[in-house]
């Protein structure tokens, strides 16, 4: 049997529009080579692609990351949450998120905050019925909800307006 | 509005920007290149003595540098509990046992160079097992013959009842007044039993921990914990190594809800470490942490009550039956509460019996979850309450501002049940129940649609009803909170707070605490917390204390330099200290109208005459712990046909005192609500013949998303509690114990049929109707 350097095979990737080279696994996630790599930013909640911490942007359609095989995300266009803001200068969804108080504990945020941007580019003017389907696969047990969502129309109304 | 600066506005959470971000660091979150990986071999067996346990090929596997068991590892009693020392649970569990006493009990502990070897020489150690009797029906634990966990030499460090020759993880009870005089005087009795359930906290970060040596060769534990100073002193304790060899830090922490008051991993990690002299990683699965880690305590509860003919309550006995799973973690603690947390609510009741035993059997283990045991407890008596003003024809509404405490009122039940030792007797200084049911019922439209049963649809019904709830703030007299305060020359300041932050906010509420005593805005105070080497003690995030206990820590401080700053400003504005106020950042001389700015005092302390530091430091423990109060509303919608129950609308009406931040005093409650609708609804563990958990992951475990959420209102009430830092009481638990009796309610005022047995799933509301035949 070959020894786990061994087996190793390696893919080009662009993540947040820069190219990176990886080796990593066959069997590997996109999650763990992701966060192996220094991307902390996108969180493992369950490895069971229900609770959307780890949702990553592939070729901009939201998918949660320990779904994929790295291997499957070769050459194509990776987006996590680093690519909209950073604290020094942060995405106005990041900015919404913070005013209306929808950031607790904010593990769950990074993937929320992804989803939200996937939603606003598709649908500037989203009804509730569509953020609702847009965060559907994105769980949080701190917040109840009721302030993301209140971020995410306000978000979506700052928006209209730039 | 508020009538202060910075308490009661909804400041910049400190540390939202940079988890929106993804720059801020959890426990996982930090770099581990190097470390050891860490996997658990777990039982498989419900109850079973390992008569063998072979690692000899599992060390074979590439990469695996140590195998830790109970043939290797010490053998320290200990209790997994994060409380004070000595702590209120037994002593009835070691780090590896050589009987198994629960599907997901520990029996190895690997440590590799990758964590694919780790877990392939898990899956390569062979146990050669003796399978004993399980027992999983709580009901049948204290019975002669029911198969015995404990023994030995397991025991209760602290003089409480502990007896496990009957499987007694614990029990408790109090009595007062005539009651069975008042029985028979009664003109009705009501006696029912509820069932409440197993169910996992399901924060969405796993339990983490990294061990590692500072430059002195002492262990940092980096680790997602609600209790860092009691996760240090217990990992020494178990290690057998002094106290101050250990460093846990606490970074930021994905939500707890008292999953992670409890010191689970970082015993395991510093173990490992301290043994291989290797930093290492242990990162729970979700499967991990729900069949291994803590529990909502499952709890049958037998009610009875009497009333006289105008529907008071003249009598009440309560015995509850809780199940604590396979070890004892807060097995008396949240047992005391289903009756402590609960019934100080109706002190106008002159008998009152309660009786808890808490049992052992081979399930998982029970520990603290948001509400601790008053969930429980509220579940019972607020359905129980509902039936005596139905049946006294009043609106439940009325009934209850009649029967519950009241400002200026007390219980005997507050000194008959405390945390491991009595309780302590306390008068309750604010109460805004009645504006909170108030309010509710307007929010609600109560008046419209009780007893109503509006039919939106030929099989749907819709209702009504209502739950109360109290918590506490702190345990009285035993919690301890401390921090310190330092001043710098741009007249900032650093809080070092013992204070466990798990994702509440509570960093910024300390922090608005400080700014509003020293009249400057929030930016200036830098809060850093949970590091045992850095900040003072505190017992951490528990028992609904942060804001109340640790929050008049840090106001003791601030107002000890604000002294201090005045002392400084007059010498500087030569005039006598009396006459100087602080107001916006700036020392004031009224009568002359001069000043000078905190800037210039701190320069003046630092660099220029009579040098020192401007600084304090405060501890604080607090002789009660006053209660917050609320109501809670629920509209519910069933469908006869298939007995789906859904909530359409869900009112919350909450007193915390002064609220410190209202949008996080908002999302406590909104979290803790939907959390406890989900646990009404469809929340459970589902086990199998065997013990085995049959649905540990989100698929079939399912916490609810934003699909399920109702139309959600939050009305925090004012009140002002003398005794807390400018008012405030606390509010991090109490909103969930509403939901499940007051959806039964709902349920009740739709079908007039009552739901005893969480959770309402479809198959036991069309069980329930039936029975009740129609419908």
């Amino acid at each position: 049997m070959l020894n786990e350097e061994d087996r190793r095979i390696t893919g080009t990737f662009s993540v947040n529009g820069r190219s990176r080279s990886w080796s990593f696994s066959p069997e590997a996630t996109l999650l763990h080579v992701l966060r192996d790599h220094g991307h902390t930013e996108v969180k493992n909640g369950c490895e069971e692609g229900e609770c959307g911490a780890c949702l990553v942007l592939l070729d901009g359609k939201p998918v949660p990351s320990c779904q994929v095989f790295a291997a499957t995300a070769r050459d194509r266009e990776i987006t996590t949450v680093r690519a909209l803001g950073t604290i020094h200068a942060p995405h106005p969804i990041q900015e919404a998120f913070v005013e209306v108080g929808a950031v607790q504990c904010g593990f769950c945020t990074p993937g929320i905050v992804l989803a939200t941007a996937a939603l606003l580019r598709e649908n500037p003017n989203p009804s509730d019925e569509d953020i609702i389907h847009a965060l559907d696969g994105q769980k949080c047990r701190c917040t109840g909800y009721v302030k993301i969502i209140e971020a995410v129309r306000l978000a979506a109304r700052r928006g209209r307006h730039e | 509005m508020s009538e202060f600066q910075v308490v009661g506005h909804s400041v910049t959470k400190y540390d939202a920007l940079a988890l929106a971000t993804g720059e801020a660091r959890f426990t996982d979150d930090f770099p581990h290149e190097g470390f050891l990986e860490l996997a658990l071999l777990w039982s498989s067996h419900a109850h079973a003595e390992i008569v063998s346990l072979d690692t000899s090929e599992a060390e074979g596997v590439p990469g695996v540098v140590a195998i830790f068991s109970a043939a290797n590892v010490p053998r320290v009693l200990y209790t997994s509990a994060g409380q004070g020392a000595p702590e209120p649970s037994p002593y009835d569990m070691v780090l590896f046992d050589t009987t198994v006493r629960h599907v997901g009990d520990r029996v190895a502990l690997v440590a590799a160079e990758s964590l694919a070897a780790a877990r392939e020489a898990v899956g390569k150690i062979r146990v050669e097992w003796k399978p004993l009797p399980p027992l999983f029906d709580a009901e049948a634990a204290r019975d002669e013959g029911a198969p015995k966990l404990h023994g030995g030499d397991h025991h209760a460090p602290l003089p409480v009842p502990y007896d496990p020759g009957h499987n007694l993880a614990a029990s408790v009870s109090f009595d007062f007044g005539d009651r069975e005089g008042a029985f028979d005087r009664a003109t009705r009795v009501e006696e029912h039993e509820y069932r409440v359930q197993y169910a996992s906290h399901c924060a969405l970060e796993p339990h983490a921990a990294l061990a590692s040596f500072d430059e002195r060769g002492r262990l940092v534990l980096v680790s997602s914990t609600q209790v860092p100073f009691h996760a240090r002193r217990i990992t020494a304790r178990v290690l057998q190594i002094p106290t101050g060899m250990v460093r846990v830090i606490k970074p930021r922490i994905g939500g707890g809800f008292g999953g992670k008051q409890e010191v689970l991993i970082e015993p395991l990690v510093a173990l490992a470490a301290w043994r291989t002299k290797r930093p290492c990683r242990l990162v729970l699965s979700r499967e991990e942490v729900f069949v291994s880690g803590r529990t909502r305590h499952p709890v049958r509860l037998r009610l009875r009550t009497g009333a006289d003919p105008r529907g008071n309550l003249t009598a009440l006995d309560l015995d509850a039956l809780m199940g604590a799973g396979a070890y004892g973690p807060h097995a008396l603690t949240v047992l005391s509460m289903v009756g402590g947390k609960t019934l100080p609510l109706f002190n106008k009741i002159p008998a009152m019996r309660f009786q808890g035993n808490s049992v052992y059997t081979n399930l998982p283990v029970g520990g603290a979850y948001r509400g601790y045991g008053a969930t429980q407890g509220f579940f019972a008596l607020n359905q129980q309450i509902d039936m005596h003003a139905r049946e006294a024809g009043e609106d439940v509404i009325s009934w209850i501002k009649r029967q519950t405490i009241r400002a200026g009122e007390t219980s005997p039940v507050f000194k008959a049940l405390g945390e491991g030792k009595e309780g302590v007797d306390q008068i309750v200084r604010s109460c805004a129940l009645e504006a909170c049911l108030d309010r509710g019922a307007e929010a609600i439209g109560w008046k419209e649609k009780r007893g109503r049963r509006l039919c939106p649809t030929p099989d749907t019904v819709r209702g009504v009803g209502v739950a109360v709830a109290m918590q506490g703030s702190a345990i009285p007299s035993i919690d301890l909170a401390s921090v310190s305060l330092k001043m710098n020359e741009d007249g900032s300041f650093n809080l070092l707070a013992g204070a466990a932050d798990l994702g509440t906010g509570a960093d910024t509420a300390l922090g608005q605490i400080v700014a509003e005593v020293l009249t400057v805005p929030t930016e200036k105070i830098v809060v850093l917390s949970g590091d045992t080497d850095v900040t003072p003690f505190d017992v951490g995030a528990y028992a609904s204390s942060t804001t109340y206990l640790s929050g008049k820590a840090a106001e003791k401080a601030a107002r000890d330099v604000a002294s201090q700053i005045l002392a400084v400003g007059a010498r500087m504005l030569e005039v006598p200290r009396e006459e100087l106020t602080l107001a916006a950042g700036r020392v004031c001389h009224a009568p002359s109208g001069r000043s000078v700015s905190l800037e210039e005092v701190a320069c003046d302390a630092l660099y220029a005459r009579d040098q020192h530091q401007i600084q304090a430091s405060a501890s604080h423990v607090a002789p009660e712990s006053p209660p917050p109060f609320l109501a809670q509303f629920a509209e519910v919608e069933v469908d006869r046909r298939t007995g789906h129950l859904r909530v359409i609308k869900f009112v919350s009406a909450v007193d915390c005192g002064q609220p410190i931040h209202p949008a996080l005093a908002e999302g406590q409650v909104e979290g803790a609500a939907l959390n406890g609708i989900g646990y009404a609804l469809w929340e459970e563990y589902r086990f199998d013949g065997q013990g085995r958990l049959t649905n540990p992951n989100f698929w079939d475990y399912k916490i609810p998303g934003v699909r399920d959420l109702p139309e959600m209102v939050t009305i925090l009430v004012p009140s002002s509690e003398p005794s807390g830092p400018f008012g405030a009481k606390s509010v991090s638990e109490i909103g969930i114990n509403g939901p499940g009796p007051a959806i039964a309610n709902a349920f009740f005022d739709a079908t007039g049929v009552r739901l005893f047995d969480q959770p309402f799933t479809p198959e036991k509301v069309l069980r329930a109707l039936r029975e009740a035949g129609g419908s």
